[in-house]
């Protein structure tokens, strides 16, 4: 089988693999908050960036190749993924203590994982609104980070395609495509995968929140780095299931 | 660190005490903490400025005058400045106000919230002025340390303030750093 090397250590892995892919599957976590298993990659965030042969790289993009040398694990990527998790956290409005995501959160377990101790960045402090327009879904904006797992979720999964990504650079926003922009007015459904499938605390169903008790939440019995290895391997065939 | 007991500090500026409960929460271990440090100004001593100190903890964020001026005193006063949880750290609650005007919200308040009678909006000039915006305190001040949690948990201090005692630079593992 074919190979290369992560940090010194050998990754077999199949032809169209990536990078990631192998990686969680021989298990070795590599950060990421855009890549999930069940979706092709959008290598947007660039928190799985990596040196591959000395070249900065997503390795959620990066097809495997053999004798390919990459360097994951360094003082100077984890600095730089500590700033992108920081940034993320001052172009939103991420008041933990009060989200329902909390304990769940993809971007907040990188930031623990990463020991992100500060704000690093003044915050934006935006004023965005929330929808709370549909019966069982809560919409709120201020904790997007841009992933585009519900736009992809929804397009390939549900067949609705009710969320876009609007405007480019900072101006970047989650849409919902109805002419009144309110979720209410698209047909949404609680049991969608675009629902599961947010990283963070935007999109919320409405009446479960805080049910689960601190302690007992997804990333407060392990952190995302041992979490994430037991969610791989899910190979790309077996997706939505 | 200084000859004999190690000076601590400690102040809550745009906070709500939480992360002093939280410090407390340390329980018999504040007995061991006896043994090698003593408190200069704390809201369990009643000393009224920070002297000389080894080090400051602050709770809270800055969101007025005063605050501004207490943390600069610490600042002049502490050899390690610590930011004590998610306000201290980030603005935390109170500077969820941000996105909103400052004079429209006192008005709301004082003024034309229903059931109001006979409002005002305070103006006693002992009052320190509101800052229109709600800062963490690395925007006002260096700060060296930083225990994000909203508050941090007993442990999470302990552990700083046991790595900093024996010298250490202080670090939080899985389950010690939390930001809510
Ligand atoms: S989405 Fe995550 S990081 Fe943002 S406020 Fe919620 S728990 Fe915190
Ligand atoms: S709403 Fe959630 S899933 Fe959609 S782009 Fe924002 S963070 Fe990603
Ligand atoms: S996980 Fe690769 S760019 Fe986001």
């Amino acid at each position: 089988m074919n190979s290369f090397l992560l940090d010194g250590a050998e990754i077999p892995f199949e032809p169209g693999q990536t990078v990631i892919q192998a990686a969680l599957a021989a298990g070795h976590y590599i950060p990421h908050l855009c890549y999930h298993p069940e979706f092709v990659p959008h290598g947007s965030c660039k928190l799985c960036t990596v040196r591959a042969d000395g070249r900065p790289t997503a390795a959620c993009t990066l097809p495997a190749q053999a004798g390919l040398k990459v360097e994951s694990e360094t003082e100077e990527l984890n600095d730089l993924r500590r700033t992108l998790v920081q940034m993320l956290f001052a172009e939103g409005n991420h008041f933990c203590p009060s989200c329902e995501k909390s304990g769940n959160c993809v971007l907040q377990a990188l930031g623990y994982d990463l020991g992100v101790m500060t704000a690093g960045f003044r915050h934006f402090f935006l004023d965005r609104p929330v929808d709370a327009s549909h019966p069982d879904i809560l919409l709120d904006f201020n904790r997007c980070v841009l992933c585009k797992l519900c736009v992809r979720a929804s397009e390939e999964v549900d067949g609705k395609g009710v969320f876009s990504l609007a405007g480019r650079g900072i101006q970047r926003r989650l849409i919902v495509s109805a002419e009144s922009g309110r979720l209410a007015d698209t047909d949404i459904a609680v049991t969608d995968k675009a629902v599961e499938v947010c990283p963070v605390g935007v999109i919320l169903r409405k009446r479960v929140g805080f049910r689960v008790p601190i302690g007992r939440r997804r990333f407060d019995a392990r952190p995302i780095s041992a979490q994430a290895l037991e969610d791989a391997p899910r190979k790309p065939e077996h997706k939505h299931e | 660190m200084s000859e004999g007991r190690i000076r601590i500090a400690t102040a809550s500026l745009a906070g709500c005490f939480g992360c002093h409960m939280s410090f407390l929460d340390i329980d018999e271990r504040l007995f061991d903490l006896l043994a090698k440090v003593e408190f200069d100004r704390t809201p369990l001593t009643d000393i009224k400025h920070c002297g000389p100190c080894d080090i400051g903890l602050i709770e809270g964020g800055v969101c007025n005058a005063e605050n501004v001026e207490v943390l600069r005193a610490f600042r002049r006063n502490c050899k390690i400045l610590v930011a004590l949880g998610a306000c201290a750290v980030t603005g935390g609650l109170p500077a969820q106000r941000n996105h909103l005007d400052i004079g429209a919200c006192l008005q709301e308040v004082y003024l034309t919230e229903p059931g109001l009678i006979n409002g005002q909006i305070p103006n006693d000039p002992e009052l320190p002025l509101p800052l229109d915006m709600v800062h963490p305190i690395h925007e006002v001040v260096k700060v060296d340390y930083f225990i994000p949690g909203c508050p941090p948990s007993a442990d999470a201090i302990w552990k700083v303030l046991t790595d900093l005692i024996a010298g250490r630079t202080p670090r939080l593992g899985h389950g010690l750093i939390q930001y809510d």
